[in-house]
């Protein structure tokens, strides 16, 4: 299984990640690698075999949710106090419309 | 001197210290701290020493047992947190560069448990960033050096966690384990490590990793201690609708060290690569186990060989997913290339993100793209479910499972950066467990001919964490350490 560079570069878009061009080559060696292996799965059937998305066990009733009650949040104060760039009570980011 | 009395300490040692008088919690706490300090230089276990909160902690536990108040199962006992669990006021790097200065908001549950129940966190422990990683050399902040061998790694993910009780600075520690984090690193360092059955352990204020294989769990130089630990941690959160309701039971109070008549299996599969040096001691291991009573019989876990490549479907798919919030919008760092939404997106996360980190964000978004979820991602789900029927399979022939935790002890620095797939082969013994979500741990085992530590896995079926800890507690009695 190869990743081409062009490949590599149209899945960096998708993940929102900017790559060097020495990333690139690295990354689409790399990829290539770990999916050659990964191809090994398909020596099993798995035609029949129900998909496991989480842990199942007799565990009555796990996955549940808590009950709907109000309680404090942390408070935008306190929320943006890790922001890089905030005022006003927000989170400030570039502009997103042009006028 | 207190001082050198901190590196050999058990929590039952820390409780007869304070109750005769020896020392109060505040004198302990200071003496790990300044221990902590002093041993960081040679091995960098720590991101981030927390002396105020520590000393805190400390004086409420002195003042309850003036008062003679219960001061709680871990009082006074220094402990060290893995720097992906959230600390109140305590920065939180998670070993990144994205979040170098992040200072948590809240606690996380298990941090809220520890200080309830007494215990004195000295300190954020260093670790492969946000978790990935078999050697902790993806840390933004440096490696750690393995306290038994200097020049080589503590393992990983959470190597800081086991390193700061290798060296003695923590008396215990905790943890997270995706695939492995926690086993491998403990048998690198040669002490206990837990992996408790998925949904155990709140993971609540935990950074997410993987959300259908990250556990929280803990560090320690007995079994006993790690068996404390578990149970103060252990038990159903509101806050994490995954976490389970069963009940907790009292760990301690059943390790009576009578193994007789327990069947345990060894799976074929995992000895066969298996080399010399590690595979002798951990028969050594199993010989012990016979003697105790222990009847021991060949299984099988047939899908064994394709467990690497299910869980590095799995585990970067849903990593690629829990790391898209580090976007330069609310976690401190952003980059300065941010002219429109989309650049400052792309470039704090091309600035922020270490080469492992970036691999994996790029292979899950790969497998879950369009066109490939089939192929790989529900694939390997299919085949999760065949290595947990494995697992379910086995537990109906046998009490519990022994097997190695790695094909090699602790390698050196530097060693296998460069060939990521071999670094990933390297979790093969461990992932299976997480992708069942049994419980599991390493338990030291003996030494190879050059003084690494080697550990052994014990793995049991789902919440039988009393049965893992009863057959570790008994080998440890048999002499197990001494190899």
């Amino acid at each position: 299984m190869k990743l081409t560079e062009d490949e590599v570069r149209y899945v960096a878009d998708l993940a929102n990640l900017r790559l060097t061009e020495d990333e690139v080559r690295r990354m689409s060696a790399d990829l290539g690698a770990i999916l050659t292996h990964i191809e090994t799965l398909n020596e099993l059937d798995t035609k029949d075999v129900e998909p496991m998305a989480q842990v199942l066990y007799d565990a009555g009733e796990t996955a549940t949710l808590r009950e709907d009650v109000e309680r404090p949040g942390v408070g935008a104060e306190t929320a943006l106090a890790n922001a890089p760039l905030a005022g006003a009570g927000y989170f400030k980011v570039p502009k997103v419309i042009e006028r | 001197m207190i001082e050198s009395l901190v590196p050999s300490l058990t929590i039952a040692e820390v409780h007869a210290g304070l109750r005769s008088g020896r020392y109060s919690a505040v004198e302990l706490a200071e003496a790990a701290l300044l221990h902590g300090e002093k041993q960081n230089s040679a091995t960098n276990a720590f991101l981030q020493f927390s002396p105020e909160r520590a000393i805190a902690a400390a004086r409420r536990v002195d003042q309850k047992l003036a008062d003679g108040i219960d001061p709680g199962a871990l009082a006074g006992v220094p402990i060290a947190v893995k720097d992906v669990i959230l600390t109140k006021g305590v920065r939180t790097t998670c070993g990144s560069k994205l979040l170098a200065s992040y200072i948590p908001p809240y606690d996380a549950t298990v941090v809220e448990r520890l200080e309830e129940a007494g215990g004195v966190i000295i300190g954020k422990t260093n670790c492969d960033e946000f978790a990935m990683g078999s050697s902790n050399e993806n840390s933004a902040f440096g490696p750690v050096h393995n306290p038994r061998a200097l020049d080589r790694v503590p393992g990983g993910s959470s190597g800081g966690s086991a390193a700061a009780v290798a060296q003695g600075t923590a008396v215990v520690s905790l943890g997270s384990d995706t695939g492995g984090s926690i086993r491998q690193p403990a048998s690198f360092c040669g002490v206990v490590g837990v992996t408790p059955t998925y949904g155990r352990v709140s993971r609540y204020g935990l950074t997410a990793f993987a959300s259908s294989l990250d556990h929280i769990g803990p560090f320690a130089r007995t079994v006993r201690d790690a068996a404390t630990l578990l149970r103060v941690i252990a038990g159903r959160d509101p806050l994490d609708s995954t976490s389970a309701f069963a009940p907790v039971p009292d760990y301690g109070s059943q390790l009576d060290g009578n193994v007789r008549g327990l069947r345990i299996g060894l799976p074929r599969e995992y000895f066969t690569e298996l080399p010399a040096e590690s595979g002798d001691l951990i028969m050594r291991g199993v010989d012990k186990l016979k003697k105790l009573g222990c009847e021991v019989r060949e299984i099988s876990l047939p899908t064994t060989k394709y467990a690497i490549s299910c869980y590095y479907i799995i585990c970067t798919a849903e990593a690629s997913s829990n790391l898209a919030r580090y976007d330069g919008v609310r976690y401190t760092m952003r980059s300065d290339d941010a002219g429109t939404l989309s650049d400052m997106y792309r470039s704090t996360r091309g600035e922020g993100f270490g080469a492992e980190c970036k691999r994996r964000i790029m292979l899950g978004t790969y497998v879950l793209s369009a066109g490939y979820y089939e192929a790989y991602y529900l694939k390997a789900q299919k085949v999760r479910s065949l290595i947990a029927r494995d697992y379910t399979d086995a537990f109906a022939q046998v009490d519990a499972i022994v097997a190695p935790v790695s094909p090699f002890p602790a390698f050196r620095i530097g060693e296998k950066i460069d060939d990521p797939m071999a670094m990933y082969l390297s979790d093969i013994y461990t992932i299976t467990g997480d992708l069942a979500g049994i419980p599991c741990m390493s338990i030291p085992c003996g030494n190879t001919a050059e003084g690494l530590p080697v550990g052994m896995q014990i793995l049991t079926k789902h919440f039988d964490e009393t049965g893992m800890f009863r057959l570790a507690d008994a080998f440890e009695r048999a002499g197990g350490f001494a190899g």
